[in-house]
C-alpha cells in the first residue's frame, strides 16, 4: 500500500476530502490551522468544488457546517481548543438539534500552552454535550476516524468531535489513504422541526439525546480503536487514552507489557469494558492527555476498592503535555537522561520580527504613554500581544479574542481614563466589533487601536476577514468618522503617530486609530511569489 | 536499528528543510519516520525544535525520550545545548557555530563554544562561511546536514539523493549547491569527528 509523510492535521484534512465533504469551516488558530489549509491548497477539493474559505470566527464556522449538515451535506469545522468557547453556544445546541449530513467538529487542544492561553481539555466539551469524541493516537487513526467519521454522525445522528493535541497535529508519519467517497446530494431533514429549539420541542430532542446516551457508549465498546489487552501481572492495569497509548508502547520496546492495558479512543468511556477490565487489576494508571477526564469519570463506575491513579492522583503531574518519560516514572521505570542544560544557556522567547509595523506602532504608543501611570492599555490575540514583552512592555492584558475593546470599556468606565485597546485586523472582525458597538452605545472614552498587517498573521499569514473593510465597519457601528483615523507605522512617520495618539487621547469618545502596513513576513512571501511569476509565468 | 535527531534552532532558520530531506531518503530505504515539528508562536523568533525518528521497525511515541538521542543536529550554538538531557551517552552533537543572536542577553559565543566542546562526541563546524565558500550562505542547512549524515544510519549517497528530489523542482544550479555544501560538511564531519 502506498504510504505518504502527512502531518496529523494534513492527514485530517486529506480524510475529510477523501470521506465526502462539502465543505470545511474555521478559523486558524494553533494547532489547528493547516487542516483548512491542506484542503484549500488541495487540488483534490478544488475539483470538487470543496468549499474552503476561512470564518469570519469559530462560531460563524461553526453554525455555517451546521447548516450545511441541515442541508444533507457532510461538512467539517475545524479550531484550536479555545475557538471552542467562542463556538460553544452553537456546538452545545447542535448536540441536541442533531444533524442531517455527517458533522465533524475537529478541535485541536494544545497542553503545555505552546501558543494559547490555557490548556482546556475539549474531552470535557464532548461529556458535555454528551457526544462522542474520537480521540486518536498516531496519524493513521487521525485519517481513518476522520474518514469514517461522517458515517458515524450519519448513523447517530448527532455531531462527532475529533479531539487532538498539538504533538499529534505537528507530527509527520506515514499515512495509507482510503477510496474517495462522494459527497451526499442536497436532502432536507427528514423531521422538519429537529432544528427549531423552541422549548417544547427542545424537551424532546434533548430526551432523545439523553436515549442516544446507551448507543453511544455501545458504539464505543465496539469500536476498533477501544480494546483490552490482557496481562498476565495483575498489580496494575493501564488505561491509555489517545496519543498517551504511544508513549506507553514506547516503555515497551524490548519486552512485552506485563500488564492489562486498555486503549481507549472513542468516547464516552465503554463502562463494559471497565467491567471487563476491573477483574485482572488490583490498581489502575490512567495515562491520558490533558485533564484528569477518564480518572474522574472511571472512579464512579470501578468497584469501590480498586486504587485508580493518574493525574489527579499526582503519578503524573496536573499539569502539560505528557511524554514517555513522564509514562515511564508513573510507572516506576528507569529513565535515563543526559547531561543537564548548562547555565549558560537563556531563554529565547518569541519576538516581533524585524521591520514589523506592530513595532513602530508600540514606540509610539509608549512614548505617547509616557506621561501616564502604567497599566492602562489593554489588548488580546494576536502577533500584537508579543508587544507586553521587552523591550516594548506596552500592554497589560491578552484574555481572549476581542477583550481588548470590551476591557478597556469596562476600564474607563470605571474612571481609568485614558484607557486604550489594542487589537489586530483580524481579531477585531473576529470578536471585537460588538465590543466597539457597545463602547458606542455608552460613550465609553477609549481609543481603540486597530493594528491592521493585513492577515492573520501569528498562524502563518491567513486571508483576514477584515480586509479593506475596517474604516467602513467603525463608521457603520457609530464610531464619528473624525475620529477614525488612519496611520502608518513606520519610523519615519513617529512624531505624527505620537501627535495621533495625543490628540486622540484628549478626546472624550471613541476613537478608532487604524495602524495600517502590511505584514513583514506576508510581504516576503508575496515578493517571492511575484519573483517566481516573473521568471514562469506558468506556474 | 534506529537513528533518533534532535533537530535545533531558532524560528526562520529552516530546520525543517533539513528534516523534509531526511525523511524523504528514510521513506526510499522503506524505513519508518515520525517527526514532530514546532509550528505557531515560536515560528517568530523563538527556540524552534523537531524531534525527528528512523527506524527499521514500527516507531510508538513522536517524542523522543531523554538521553536516548543519537544526534543533536543544531544549526545554532547556544540552541545545540539547550535539548543535551535528550542526548544518549554515545551521542553526537552536530552544531553550526555561527550565532543567530536575536536576544539581547545572548552570552559570549566562546563560553558557548567552550562548552561545546567539552563534550564527549561533538562536530562543530562554521556552516554559513562553508556555505559562503561555495557560493551562498543559504546553503548552511545542506552542510549541516552533511556534517550530521555520518552519523545517520542511512548511506550519505541516499541523503544526496533525497537532496536532488526536494530541489529538483528549483533547477539544476540549486540541487548541485546544495549537493555542493552537503559534500563538504560531510567532509569536514569524516576529518573532526
Amino acid at each position: 500500500m502506498k504510504q505518504d509523510l502527512y502531518l496529523g492535521v494534513e492527514a485530517i484534512g486529506q480524510a475529510a476530502i477523501d470521506g465526502g465533504i462539502s465543505g470545511v469551516y474555521a478559523y486558524p488558530g494553533t494547532p489547528s490551522t493547516e487542516i483548512t489549509e491542506f484542503i484549500q491548497g488541495s487540488k483534490l477539493a478544488k475539483e470538487k468544488g470543496i468549499r474552503s474559505k476561512w470564518s469570519a470566527n469559530e462560531k460563524t464556522a461553526y453554525e455555517a457546517a451546521l447548516g450545511m449538515s441541515y442541508a444533507g451535506k457532510r461538512a467539517m469545522v475545524c479550531m484550536k481548543h479555545v475557538g471552542l468557547n467562542v463556538a460553544a453556544d452553537a456546538f452545545m445546541n447542535s448536540a441536541i438539534t442533531g444533524v442531517n449530513g455527517g458533522l465533524i467538529i475537529t478541535v485541536a487542544d494544545d497542553p503545555s500552552m505552546h501558543s494559547s492561553q490555557n490548556e482546556q481539555d475539549s474531552r470535557y466539551y464532548g461529556k458535555f454535550a454528551m457526544i462522542p469524541v474520537l480521540e486518536p493516537s498516531n496519524q493513521q487513526e487521525a485519517y481513518d476516524m476522520v474518514y469514517k467519521g461522517f458515517q458515524l454522525s450519519e448513523e447517530l445522528g448527532v455531531p462527532v468531535m475529533v479531539r487532538i493535541t498539538t504533538r499529534l497535529a505537528h507530527s509527520r508519519a506515514g499515512v495509507v489513504r482510503k477510496e474517495e467517497v462522494q459527497e451526499n446530494p442536497l436532502k432536507m431533514p427528514f423531521n422538519p422541526t429537529q432544528f427549531v429549539l423552541l422549548p417544547a420541542i427542545a424537551r424532546q430532542r434533548y430526551k432523545s439525546l439523553l436515549q442516544k446516551q446507551e448507543r453511544f457508549e455501545k458504539a464505543a465498546f465496539e469500536s476498533k480503536y477501544n480494546f483490552l489487552k490482557i496481562g498476565e501481572e495483575k498489580s496494575l492495569g493501564i488505561i491509555a487514552c489517545g496519543i498517551a497509548y504511544n508513549y506507553l508502547k514506547e516503555n515497551y520496546q524490548e519486552e512485552a507489557c506485563p500488564y492489562t492495558v486498555m486503549k481507549l479512543s472513542q468516547y464516552p468511556v465503554p463502562v463494559a469494558l471497565l467491567h471487563k477490565m476491573e477483574k485482572h487489576c488490583e490498581e489502575v494508571l490512567v495515562l491520558e492527555e490533558g485533564y484528569p477526564v477518564v480518572e474522574e469519570t472511571v472512579k464512579g463506575i470501578f468497584k469501590k476498592n480498586l486504587k485508580v491513579s493518574g493525574r489527579l492522583s499526582g503519578a503524573l503531574p496536573r499539569d502539560g503535555e505528557l511524554n514517555a518519560d513522564l509514562v515511564a516514572k508513573a510507572l516506576g521505570k528507569e529513565t535515563t537522561e543526559g547531561t543537564p542544560v548548562p547555565e549558560l544557556v537563556v531563554n529565547r522567547p518569541p519576538a516581533l520580527c524585524q521591520g514589523c509595523g506592530h513595532q513602530d506602532m508600540y514606540k509610539a504608543l509608549n512614548q505617547a504613554m509616557d506621561g501616564y501611570s502604567k497599566g492602562r492599555v489593554f489588548s488580546d490575540i494576536g502577533c500584537y500581544t508579543l508587544g507586553a514583552l521587552p523591550p516594548y512592555e506596552s500592554i497589560y492584558s491578552c484574555v481572549d479574542m476581542g477583550a481588548s475593546i470590551t476591557m478597556a470599556k469596562g476600564a474607563a468606565d470605571a474612571g481609568l481614563i485614558p484607557a486604550l485597546a489594542v487589537i489586530g485586523d483580524s481579531t477585531f472582525t473576529h470578536s471585537g466589533i460588538t465590543g466597539l458597538l457597545d463602547a458606542v452605545n455608552d460613550r465609553s472614552n477609549i481609543i481603540i487601536v486597530i493594528s491592521d498587517n493585513e492577515s492573520v498573521s501569528m498562524t502563518g499569514g491567513q486571508d483576514s476577514s477584515a480586509l479593506g473593510k475596517i474604516e467602513t465597519i467603525c463608521k457603520g457601528v457609530g464610531v464619528d468618522p473624525d475620529h477614525i483615523r488612519v496611520l502608518v507605522p513606520m519610523k519615519k512617520y513617529h512624531d505624527m503617530m505620537v501627535q495621533a495618539f495625543k490628540e486622540e487621547i484628549a478626546y472624550e469618545g471613541v476613537s478608532v486609530l487604524i495602524f495600517r502596513r502590511e505584514c513583514i513576513q506576508a510581504a516576503a512571501r508575496r515578493l517571492r511569489t511575484e519573483k517566481k511569476m516573473k521568471l514562469n509565468p506558468k506556474a | 536499528m534506529k537513528t533518533d535527531i534532535i533537530l535545533a534552532g531558532v524560528g526562520g532558520q529552516g530546520i525543517l528543510s533539513i528534516a523534509s530531506i531526511l525523511g524523504e531518503a528514510a521513506l526510499r530505504e522503506q524505513l519508518f519516520i515520525k517527526q514532530a515539528e514546532t509550528h505557531g508562536m515560536s515560528q517568530r523568533g523563538g527556540a524552534v525544535v523537531s524531534h525527528l525518528r528512523i527506524s527499521d521497525r514500527e516507531i510508538a511515541s513522536d517524542l523522543i525520550p531523554l538521553g536516548t538521542a543519537d544526534i543533536i543536529l543544531s544549526v545554532e550554538p547556544m540552541e545545540a545545548l539547550r535539548y543535551l538531557p535528550f542526548l544518549s551517552r554515545n551521542g553526537y552533537i552536530v552544531t553550526n557555530t555561527t550565532a543567530f543572536i536575536n536576544i539581547p542577553n545572548y552570552p559570549d559565543l566562546e563560553v558557548i563554544l567552550k562548552e561545546i566542546r567539552k563534550q564527549p562526541h561533538f562536530v562543530a563546524i562554521d556552516a554559513d562561511q562553508i556555505a559562503g565558500e561555495i557560493g551562498n550562505k543559504r546553503a548552511s542547512n545542506m552542510v549541516m546536514l552533511g556534517a550530521a549524515s555520518p552519523f545517520v544510519n542511512i548511506d550519505p549517497e541516499k541523503i544526496e539523493a533525497g537532496i536532488a528530489a526536494i530541489f529538483e523542482r528549483k533547477g539544476e544550479e540549486v540541487v548541485s549547491l546544495n549537493r555542493k555544501a552537503f559534500q563538504a560538511g560531510l567532509r569536514f564531519a569524516m576529518e573532526h569527528r
